[in-house]
C-alpha cells in the first residue's frame, strides 16, 4: 500500500468530519431517547402522566382480595419556599379503585411564587401499574403570598401490579420555578398575580 | 554528532531540493506545521500541565495529611480535586499521548507529516487557550469550578462565573482532540508505507487508530452534554432541571457514555507503547500480534455498553445492574489477553533492564493491580459500598499514573534519545523509576484501605481513625512529586543542553525494529519524503520480527 493522494485523504478527513456531526447529534438524540425508555418502563419512578379511562380500559379490573400500602413523602427542593405535606401519610388501597388524597403546600413567602411538583414512584416497577386522574403536578402551580393550597390527587393502581408489590411510594418533590415561568410568559403571570 | 536540531535538516537521507531546515527564532512554534515539532509541543505544553496538576494534588495531600481544616477552605479543597482532574486528564494525558503519535506515528508507518499539517497546528494552539481560560477561574471572584471533573448538575449550575469559562474550555479541549483524532486517522488510512497492510503495522500505531475511533464518537457526546448544561443554566432550557420536566440523572447517562470510553482513550496508546518497548528489551517478537490488535479492538466496542457501572447507586432496576455487571467484567477477558502476551513475551527472551523497560515491567505489574481493583468496583453489588470512597480514587489512580503515565515516562525514555539524537542519563533514569515506582505505592496503596474503611472521596476532612493511611499516603505524594525533578532534568539535558553527552546511534536499542530506527539520530527535520522500501514480504513491520534487524 502506497500514499493515497491528496483527494483521497480529504474524503476520509469528511467522512470523520461527518461522523462528529452525527455524533454529536446523538448526544442530543440521547435526550427523547432516555425520555421514551423512561415513559416505557417507568425506570426513573415517572409514570406515564394523565390517566384517560377508556383508552386504557381493564385497567379498572378490581381485586378487592389484595391490599397494598401507599406512602406518600413530600419534600421541597433546594430550600424552595414552601411547607409541603400530604394530609395522610399512607393509605391501603385496593387495586382498580379510585382513591383521594390531599396535599398541601403553603407558601411561606410574602411575595408570589410558582411551583412545579415532580412525582416519582418506587418501587420502578409499580411506576407504570399508578395512574392518576387529577394531579397538581399536571400543571405549575401559582402561590399568592402566604397562600396555602389544599390539592388533591386521584389515582388508582391497575390490576396487573406485580404480584411480590405489597408497598408502593408515591413522592413529590416541589421545584421553585418563578424565574422560568416569568421567563416564559411575563404578561400573563403578571396578570395572575396582581 | 553536536549538531544542532537545525543543522540536521538539511542532512539525512532526504531529497535536498525539497529540504530546508526550519525557520528561526519563536514564528518557527507558532507557525510550524512540521509533525515534530507539533508532537514536541504536545510533550511540552502536557508537561507544564503535569507540573500544574501536580501541584493542585500537593495541596489535597497537604491538606490530608491531618484530620481537620488546616489550610484551605473546603470551597478551595473542592476547586482543587476538580481543577486536578481536568488538568490532568484533558491537559496532561492526553496531549502527552498526541504528542507521541504525533512525533511517532509518521515515522513508524514512513510517511513525511501527518495528512493535515495545518489542522494539527491548529488543534494544538487552541489548548493554551483552552487551559488559560480554565485556570484563570482561579482569579474569578467565586474562584474555579468545584463540582468535580464528572460536572454532575444540578450541582455544578451552581458555579459562579466560571462556568462558562469551564464550558468553552472544554469545547476548546474537544476540538483539538477531535482535529487531532481525525488527522491521526486518515494518515493511518492513508499514508502508510508500500506493503505496510493493516495488520503489519506497529501496535503503537493500532493503539493510535483505536483511540482516535473512540475520540471522534465520544468527544462530541461530551461537547453535547456540556451544551446543554449551558443553556440550562443561561437560556432557560430544562434538559436536567427536574422543576422543568428534565431529569439529572440523565446526565450522568450521557457523561459516562463519553467518559467511559474516555477511559480508554486513556490507556490504549499506553497499551501500544508498552506493546512496543517490551520486545525491544526481550529481544523477541512481540507474542500474539494478531490477539492483541483484536483485544483492543474489544475493549473499544465493549467501552461504549459498560457506563452504567460508575452509577450502580443512581437507582437502576436489578436487570440493569446485571447488564452493566457483566459487561464490565467481560472487558477482563481482552485486557487479560494483552497482559498475558506481554507475561509470555519476555518469557525467555534475553531481557536487559534499561530505563524504558522498568518502567514498562511496573507498568504490567501495577496496571494489573488497578485492573483488579476494577474489577472489584464492577461488582454491583459491594459497589454500593465502594462507591464514592477512596477505593474508587486508589483504582483509578493506579490504571492512570502507574498505568497511563508510567507509560509516557517509558515512552519519552524509549524515544527522546531518538528525537534529540543524544542518550539520557541511565543511572539517573534509573534512580527516577525506583523513586517513583515505591512512592507511588506510597501515594496510593492506603488508599485502598482507607476507602474499604468508608472515607469519602473529594472531603477535606475525616475521622481520625483514618490519620495513619492518610498520612502515609499524603508523605508519598510529596516524595513522588521531588522524584520527578530528576526526570525534568534528564529530558532538559537531552532536549536542551545536550553538549557533550553521549550521541545515539541510529537504532538506538539493540533489540529495537521499525521503520523510525531507519533515519538517523536525531530524526532530520523531514523524514520519508520518500516512501521507504517494502523490507520484507513477511511481517516486516511488526516491532521485534527479525527480517527487520540490519
Amino acid at each position: 500500500m502506497s500514499a493515497t493522494p491528496v483527494s483521497s485523504r480529504r474524503s476520509t478527513a469528511f467522512k470523520l468530519a461527518l461522523v462528529v456531526v452525527a455524533m454529536f447529534g446523538f448526544g442530543f438524540a440521547l435526550v427523547p431517547l432516555y425520555g421514551a425508555i423512561c415513559q416505557l418502563t417507568g425506570l426513573n419512578g415517572r409514570n406515564p402522566g394523565m390517566y384517560l379511562s377508556g383508552a386504557q380500559a381493564g385497567r379498572e379490573r378490581r381485586d378487592e382480595a389484595r391490599t397494598v400500602t401507599v406512602q406518600f413523602l413530600t419534600s421541597v427542593n433546594g430550600g424552595g419556599p414552601w411547607k409541603f405535606r400530604a394530609e395522610q401519610a399512607q393509605i391501603a388501597v385496593h387495586p382498580g379503585e379510585l382513591y383521594t388524597v390531599n396535599f398541601v403546600a403553603r407558601n411561606m413567602l410574602d411575595q408570589p411564587v410558582v411551583g412545579q411538583a415532580v412525582p416519582s414512584v418506587a418501587p420502578w416497577n409499580a411506576a407504570v401499574h399508578l395512574h392518576k386522574t387529577e394531579c397538581f403536578c399536571f400543571s405549575q402551580q401559582d402561590f399568592q403570598p402566604g397562600e396555602e393550597k389544599v390539592m388533591p390527587v386521584r389515582f388508582l393502581l391497575d390490576a396487573d401490579l406485580p404480584s411480590d408489590i405489597d408497598t408502593v411510594t408515591l413522592s413529590y418533590t416541589f421545584f421553585d420555578v418563578t424565574a422560568q415561568a416569568l421567563r416564559r410568559e411575563p404578561s400573563a403571570s403578571r396578570a395572575n398575580r396582581s | 554528532m553536536a549538531h544542532t536540531h537545525a543543522d540536521h535538516a538539511g542532512h539525512g537521507h532526504v531529497h535536498d531540493e525539497h529540504a530546508h531546515g526550519p525557520e528561526r527564532g519563536i514564528m518557527r512554534w507558532i507557525k510550524t506545521t512540521n509533525h515534530k515539532d507539533l508532537g514536541t509541543l504536545y510533550l511540552w505544553f502536557s508537561g507544564i500541565m503535569f507540573v500544574i496538576g501536580g501541584l493542585m494534588s500537593l495541596g489535597i495531600r497537604l491538606e490530608l495529611f491531618h484530620p481537620g481544616l488546616q489550610y484551605m477552605d473546603p470551597e478551595t479543597f473542592n476547586q482543587l480535586t476538580t481543577m486536578h482532574a481536568l488538568v490532568m486528564i484533558f491537559g496532561g494525558v492526553m496531549p502527552a499521548f498526541v504528542g507521541l503519535a504525533n512525533w511517532q506515528v509518521p515515522l513508524m508507518i514512513g510517511c513525511s507529516d501527518l495528512a493535515l499539517p495545518r489542522v494539527n497546528n491548529w488543534g494544538f494552539w487552541i489548548l493554551p487557550f483552552a487551559f488559560t481560560l480554565l485556570l484563570s477561574t482561579f482569579f474569578l471572584p467565586g474562584g474555579a469550578p468545584a463540582a468535580g471533573w464528572t460536572l454532575y448538575p444540578p450541582l455544578v449550575l451552581q458555579t459562579g462565573n466560571s462556568f462558562p469559562l469551564l464550558i468553552f474550555a472544554i469545547h476548546l479541549m474537544g476540538i483539538s482532540s477531535i482535529t487531532g483524532a481525525i488527522n491521526i486517522i486518515v494518515t493511518i488510512l492513508n499514508m502508510r508505507a508500500p506493503g505496510m497492510t493493516l495488520l503489519k503495522m506497529p501496535l503503537f500505531v493500532w493503539s493510535w487508530l483505536i483511540t482516535a475511533y473512540l475520540l471522534i464518537a465520544v468527544m462530541p457526546v461530551l461537547a453535547g452534554a456540556v451544551t446543554m448544561l449551558l443553556t440550562d443554566k443561561y437560556f432557560g432550557t430544562s434538559f436536567f432541571n427536574a422543576g422543568g420536566g428534565g431529569d439529572p440523572v440523565m446526565f450522568e447517562h450521557i457523561f459516562w457514555f463519553f467518559g467511559h470510553p474516555e477511559v480508554y482513550i486513556m490507556i490504549l496508546p499506553a497499551f501500544g507503547i508498552i506493546s512496543t518497548i517490551v520486545p525491544t528489551f526481550a529481544r523477541k517478537p512481540l507474542f500474539g500480534y494478531a490477539s492483541m490488535v483484536y483485544a483492543m479492538a474489544s475493549i473499544a466496542f465493549l467501552s461504549f455498553i459498560v457506563w452504567a457501572h460508575h452509577m450502580f447507586t443512581v437507582g437502576i432496576p436489578l436487570a440493569g445492574e446485571l447488564f452493566f455487571m457483566f459487561s464490565t467484567m467481560l472487558i477482563s477477558v481482552p485486557t487479560g489477553v494483552k497482559v498475558f502476551n506481554w507475561v509470555a513475551t519476555m518469557w525467555k527472551g534475553s531481557m536487559s533492564f534499561e530505563t524504558p523497560m522498568l518502567f514498562a515491567i511496573a507498568f504490567i505489574f501495577l496496571f494489573t493491580i488497578g485492573g483488579f481493583s476494577g474489577l472489584m468496583l464492577a461488582l454491583a453489588p459491594v459497589d454500593f459500598q465502594y462507591h464514592n470512597t477512596y477505593f474508587v480514587v486508589a483504582h483509578f489512580h493506579y490504571v492512570l499514573v502507574p498505568g497511563a503515565v508510567f507509560a509516557i515516562m517509558a515512552a519519552i525514555y524509549y524515544w527522546i534519545p531518538k528525537w534529540t539524537g543524544v542518550m539520557y542519563n541511565e543511572t539517573l533514569g534509573k534512580i527516577h523509576f525506583w523513586w517513583s515506582a515505591i512512592f507511588i505505592n506510597v501515594i496510593f496503596f492506603p488508599q485502598h484501605f482507607l476507602g474499604l474503611a468508608g472515607m469519602p472521596r473529594r472531603i477535606p476532612d475525616y475521622a481520625v481513625q483514618f490519620t495513619d493511611f492518610n498520612e502515609i499516603s499524603s508523605i508519598g505524594a510529596f516524595l513522588f512529586f521531588i522524584g520527578q525533578f530528576i526526570f525534568i532534568y534528564n529530558i532538559l539535558r537531552c532536549a536542551l543542553f545536550r553538549k557533550g553527552l553521549k550521541p545515539a546511534a541510529a537504532r538506538v536499542w539493540e533489540g529495537a525494529h521499525g521503520l523510525e530506527w531507519t533515519v538517523p539520530s536525531p530524526a532530520p527535520y523531514h523524514t520519508f519524503e520518500d516512501p521507504p522500501q517494502e523490507v520484507d514480504t513477511e511481517t516486516p513491520w511488526v516491532a521485534g520480527h527479525p527480517a527487520v534487524a540490519h
